[in-house]
């Protein structure tokens, strides 16, 4: 478990203060993955840098399993820090050491007798599935290869917490799929706690149970995948679950409703059963239904027709658990 | 055509070859040993360094590796023979020598360190950090290995770069190929030993240059 309370960070710049993080507090439990999202500026390279104390925060604490990273003595902050597994955007191995050497390396500086790297090296090679190249240099490898390699080394000395910082964005879409596979099959197997910095949706939709947007140095938005997706006025929903771009915003007359709804009712045919019951024809402009962790989610922009007794409508797809919003009338 | 080369001529050639090779070895060595040390200490004290340290990074790099970089090497050379004779006992000889050769290169050959440090990526050290080094492990065990090709250059250059001095430090007292070259081929007017001269140091420039390169390329991974 890794819990942050009220981490600020200000910057001098001359006489300017910058508050590159202002406030952020977030809880993730043991087991589970939490992604972080927020656009370049938001303030997360900073809460990255300020987690792992590479900066200093001005105030606030992080604290893995309740211990305190903040606050602490330069040797217990060496101690707390291989608490926590860090994987980076460009994996930054070591050039000059093989993969085993790189894997070894947290292991070598805690002075662990060579034997005992040695099979523990082999052990994370494998659960990576890299065995097999643990004699080549990084250069030799591919990027996706250089990314296991980069995870099995955060892995080496058992960390509680697995800190991601934009771990695929440097990936092409299929290896991308293939490392966020890796690290749901890591936290299934080590019942470790998982925290994802990027930019980018389909991480989140791929990987994460819960997600924080980041924004202004702040948390403007969080909870798990389908909660903030219920939350049609939230930010993350529309990004999460986003129409496609052309959505046409009109067609005809009629009151045009943006639906979201997940789990049991995507299932359902709401549309249909709507039609049915009312005794009207619904116009889907637009959707996206997509199944996310086991969950069903949908999107839809629909247009009822024109001269009806649209709240009683609307109250009946709320009734059922559908976030409704009203996108306007032609 | 080998008529210049009697047996006193042979004497003395190989002897100033010897001390070329002698001075170049010594002030080589001292001056990777403590030019890595000096380097390393620029490049961590400086301002985005691993260690800041303000007032030791101005006192290295501008008051000693500037002031001795900017003296022309002819006029330091001269200027240190006092300090030679303090250590050495003697002013005289290739050993002599080597104290101003080692002197002379010593911020040259930081100052190339510096460079190749600086060229390991700040993620390395990052992750380095994250993953729970001291400091002195970060420089030791990723720092210096990252810049190895690039250090190995910059001994080769180094090396080069002695080879040439020290046939400057032959004509203050340090003896070798420089010496050689001078009294016999200038002053006694013998041009075959002026070009004999020549070539053994141009063989001698072009094995280091190939003995570098191959190092480099066999630390080089990247």
């Amino acid at each position: 478990m890794i819990t942050v309370s009220d981490l600020r960070k200000v910057y001098r710049q001359g006489n300017n203060e910058v508050v590159a993080l202002a406030g952020v507090s977030l809880e993730v439990p043991t087991g589970k993955i939490h992604g972080i999202v927020g656009h370049s500026g938001a303030g997360k390279s900073t809460l990255v840098r300020c987690l792992t104390l590479l900066d200093q925060p001005t105030s606030g604490t992080v604290a893995v399993n309740g211990k305190e990273l903040t606050n602490v003595s330069a040797s217990e902050l060496r101690d707390a820090r291989r608490r926590i597994g860090m994987v980076f955007q460009h994996a930054n191995l070591f050039d000059s050491r093989t993969t085993e050497e790189n894997v070894g390396y947290p292991l070598e500086l805690t002075g662990t007798p060579k034997n005992e790297i040695k099979t523990k090296v082999a052990q994370l090679l494998e659960l990576v599935g890299l065995d097999k190249f643990a004699k080549a240099y990084p250069s030799q490898l591919s990027g996706g290869q250089r990314q296991r390699v980069g995870i099995a080394r955060a892995l080496a000395t058992d960390p509680d917490v697995l800190l991601c910082d934009e771990p695929t964005s440097a990936l092409d879409p299929k290896t991308t799929d293939e490392i966020l596979e890796l690290v749901k099959e890591l936290r299934g197997r080590l019942n470790i706690t998982v925290l994802i910095i990027t930019h980018e949706m389909h991480v989140v939709k791929q990987a994460c149970d819960s997600v924080s947007l980041l924004e202004g140095g702040k948390i403007v938005e969080h909870g798990d995948i389908a909660s903030v997706i219920s939350n049609a006025k939230g930010r993350l929903a529309q990004t999460l679950m986003p129409l496609p771009g052309d959505a046409p915003r009109s067609a005809g007359s009629g009151t045009i409703l943006d639906l979201l709804y997940t789990g049991d009712q995507a299932t359902e045919p709401v549309i249909s059963s709507l039609s049915r019951q009312f005794n009207i024809d619904v116009n889907v402009l637009a959707g996206s239904v997509e199944q996310l962790s086991d969950q069903q989610y949908a999107h839809l922009r629909i247009q009822l027709p024109a001269g009806i007794n649209e709240q009683e409508i609307i109250n009946h797809l709320q009734s059922n658990g559908i976030a409704v919003t009203v996108k306007g009338t032609k | 055509m080998f008529d210049f080369l009697t047996p006193t001529v042979q004497k003395a050639m190989l002897t100033a070859t010897w001390e070329t090779l002698e001075m170049t070895l010594i002030s080589g060595v001292v001056t990777a040993v403590v030019g890595l040390v000096l380097g390393i200490l620029l490049h961590v004290t400086g301002k985005d360094g691993l260690a800041p340290i303000r007032w030791l990074n101005v006192v290295l790099s501008g008051v000693i590796v500037n002031i001795t970089r900017s003296i022309p090497f002819a006029i330091l050379m001269v200027a240190l023979i006092p300090f030679a004779a303090l250590i050495v006992g003697t002013s005289l000889g290739p050993v002599a020598a080597s104290v101003s050769l080692t002197l002379g290169t010593i911020p040259f050959f930081a100052r190339l360190v510096e460079t190749a440090l600086r060229d390991v990526s700040s993620g390395k050290v990052d992750a380095a950090l994250v993953m729970g080094s001291t400091k002195m492990q970060v420089i030791r065990k990723v720092m210096v290995p990252e810049a190895m090709p690039g250090i190995v250059a910059a001994i080769t250059t180094t090396v080069v770069t002695l080879i040439g001095y020290s046939a400057m430090a032959g004509l203050v007292g340090g003896g070798g190929l420089g010496r050689m070259a001078y009294n016999y081929g200038y002053t006694r007017y013998n041009p075959e030993i002026m070009i004999l001269t020549i070539i053994i140091m141009v063989i001698m420039v072009q094995l280091v240059q190939m003995i570098g390169d191959a190092i480099a390329r066999k630390v080089d991974h990247r």
